[in-house]
């Protein structure tokens, strides 16, 4: 039976009160300390900003400059020397390209010793593991800095620099995609007295490649927009053109390239995205 | 079984194997295309990798430091000689990573609700966020530093204000993915109780994907702290000018030093951001 509005006086708000005391509000122990996370949270972010210097002074004549600058580039032109910006186009491609493929070869081998099921040591599975954390907690661009410096300028530093940090990446993607394997095909192939190869040719294979493959496209995907800026160190490639042309203040030639960046990326996206979806479906 | 429905079984098989085959060996053959082309445009030939394989052999020999089991204190000492600096970059390129997640998450919660499509007032403001997300997104970070360094001049307020506004696109997209996969019951129950846009949103879809909001800006604050290492190449805050410096000027020994830490603090930072996952999870599943 629902009271009448008229009868909620305050005797009955204060008894409800008293038995729910959570439904009218948090108990003061935890509204401070929510309070006081809040605070906290203040108080980094204003001490971030001093720190780094944001005043409304700075960042409004940083925004003039960039308008400045804005209006430099356009119209965007591509400067005397069209043929090599997309020769350096294409060698990103490239680099991007041959990067994944290596890293995806090498991956294939470390994926099965990295997997719980395929490779039951645990002391030497857990040094894989760590030694592709550390290849993939450094970043690319630090990787090609040190291979520009050993093999010298150039595409090859950046395909070894995409192959060594992508290979820790792929290894660990492939070795989740044969942790997640379903094993009664393989038992089934194998009752039917098939050799080790043939299991694995048609037990195992069939169900890891369309995720290898799948795999490999996305992390290429990744690679041609990180192979971009691989250049700014010196490791080939369209970044090379780009923060070339910035550096000499070279407005309307930087934003031909970003256009250029911009529609190729986004052209190897779709392509492969279609190329990933039909992979799957087909197999599925 | 007849042999007449046998033989067309063995018909449409062989056809349909010889489709099959037909399928990879032309994406084989496409794939090989591409391979060799990539070769002559990279200057690539395994030979070039035989050769460079020593080369790096050489360098990552070099950058190491004499270690002596009788002095190990003084040469740890010795190595990590520049451990105060560093330590005290390393902070500024955590605290950078933190405010652009901040920056670029803020922006992606103001542009997510107009991104996605069950939700936005119209077409054009639908396509218009997506767009500009996009945008941000497929220019690299380092591309934004490089020109930002120009307009704000060099430190680590270019290299934030980069990595906020690809943290924009980037979060401006899941966010908004995540909001077209929420129940829409209580969006139609606020309309139909006269609540505004700004209300709807606030009271209907953001109590929903809330969690999830906070494990992309988790996940996204672990790769701007590595994209933040990397600002200072530009000149744009944090240690990477040191790294940067340190293999211009061939002091090998700090880059294995700096390259250390930096490892050991991304660690520390994703370890630190996966407990913080899942201690939200596991409240929210408590709840």
């Amino acid at each position: 039976m629902i009271a009448p509005a008229a009868a909620v006086d305050a005797g009955r708000i204060a008894a409800a009160r008293e038995r729910l005391p959570r439904a009218f509000g948090r108990p003061l122990g935890e509204r401070l300390w929510i309070w006081s996370g809040w605070l906290a949270f203040a108080l980094m972010t204003s001490y971030c900003l001093w720190r780094f210097e944001f005043s409304p002074y700075r960042l409004w004549t940083g925004l003039g400059e960039l308008g400045v600058i804005v209006a430099q580039m356009f119209p965007p032109s591509p400067g005397d020397a069209p043929r090599e910006i997309f020769w350096a186009l294409l060698e990103t491609l490239a680099m991007a390209f041959l990067g994944t493929i290596l890293a995806a070869i090498v991956s294939i081998p470390l994926a099965f010793l990295a997997a719980k099921n395929t490779f039951p040591f645990r002391l030497p599975r857990f040094g894989v593991r760590r030694v592709l954390d550390c290849l993939r907690g450094v970043d690319q661009l630090i990787w090609a800095l040190i291979f520009v410096r050993a093999v010298g300028l150039g595409p090859l530093a950046g395909i070894m620099a995409i192959f060594i940090s992508d290979t820790g990446t792929l290894s660990k993607l492939f070795s989740e995609s044969v942790e997640n394997i379903e094993k009664k095909p393989a038992e089934g192939v194998r009752a039917a007295g098939a050799d080790p190869i043939q299991t694995l040719r048609f037990g195992i294979l069939p169900q890891v490649l369309p995720m290898f493959l799948s795999s490999t496209l996305y992390i290429f995907e990744s690679n041609v927009r990180s192979a971009t800026i691989l250049g700014i160190v010196g490791a080939g490639g369209i970044g090379f053109q780009l923060s070339d042309r910035i550096r000499a203040h070279n407005w309307e030639e930087a934003c031909f390239i970003l256009i250029v960046i911009l529609v190729a990326v986004t052209g190897i996206d779709w392509a492969s995205k279609q190329l990933r979806m039909w992979l799957i479906g087909q197999r599925s | 079984m007849s042999g007449e429905a046998l033989a067309a079984f063995e018909l449409q098989f062989t056809e349909l194997r010889r489709r099959r085959r037909l399928t990879t060996a032309l994406g084989l053959s496409l794939f090989l295309a591409l391979l060799l082309a990539s070769a002559a445009i990279g200057n690539f030939s395994p030979a070039a990798l035989v050769d460079g394989a020593p080369k790096l052999g050489e360098y990552v020999e070099r950058t190491l430091p004499t270690l002596r089991w009788t002095s190990l204190g003084a040469d740890l000492t010795y190595w990590f000689y520049g451990l105060r600096k560093w330590l005290e970059l390393l902070l500024e390129t955590v605290l950078m990573a933190y405010l652009a997640t901040l920056m670029g998450s803020l922006g992606a919660l103001l542009l997510c609700f107009y991104g996605a499509s069950n939700l936005s007032p119209n077409a054009w403001s639908y396509q218009l966020a997506r767009r500009v997300a996009e945008f941000f997104r497929t220019i690299p970070d380092l591309v934004f530093a490089l020109i930002f360094v120009f307009a704000f001049g060099l430190g680590p307020l270019p290299g934030i204000l980069a990595i906020a506004l690809h943290s924009l696109g980037a979060n401006g997209k899941l966010f908004a993915e995540a909001n077209e996969n929420i129940d829409m019951a209580p969006v139609d129950g606020l309309r139909a109780a006269g609540a505004n846009w700004v209300q709807t949103m606030r009271f209907a879809v953001l109590p929903q994907v809330l969690p999830n909001y906070a494990s992309y800006v988790l996940w996204r604050f672990e790769i701007n702290v590595r994209t933040a290492a990397v600002m200072g190449f530009v000149g744009a805050g944090g240690i990477g000018m040191e790294l940067i410096t340190a293999a211009r000027s061939l002091y090998y020994e700090d880059i294995s030093a700096i390259l250390i830490l930096i490892v050991i603090t991304v660690s520390l930072i994703d370890i630190g951001c996966e407990k913080l996952r899942h201690a939200w999870i596991g409240r929210e599943a408590l709840e």
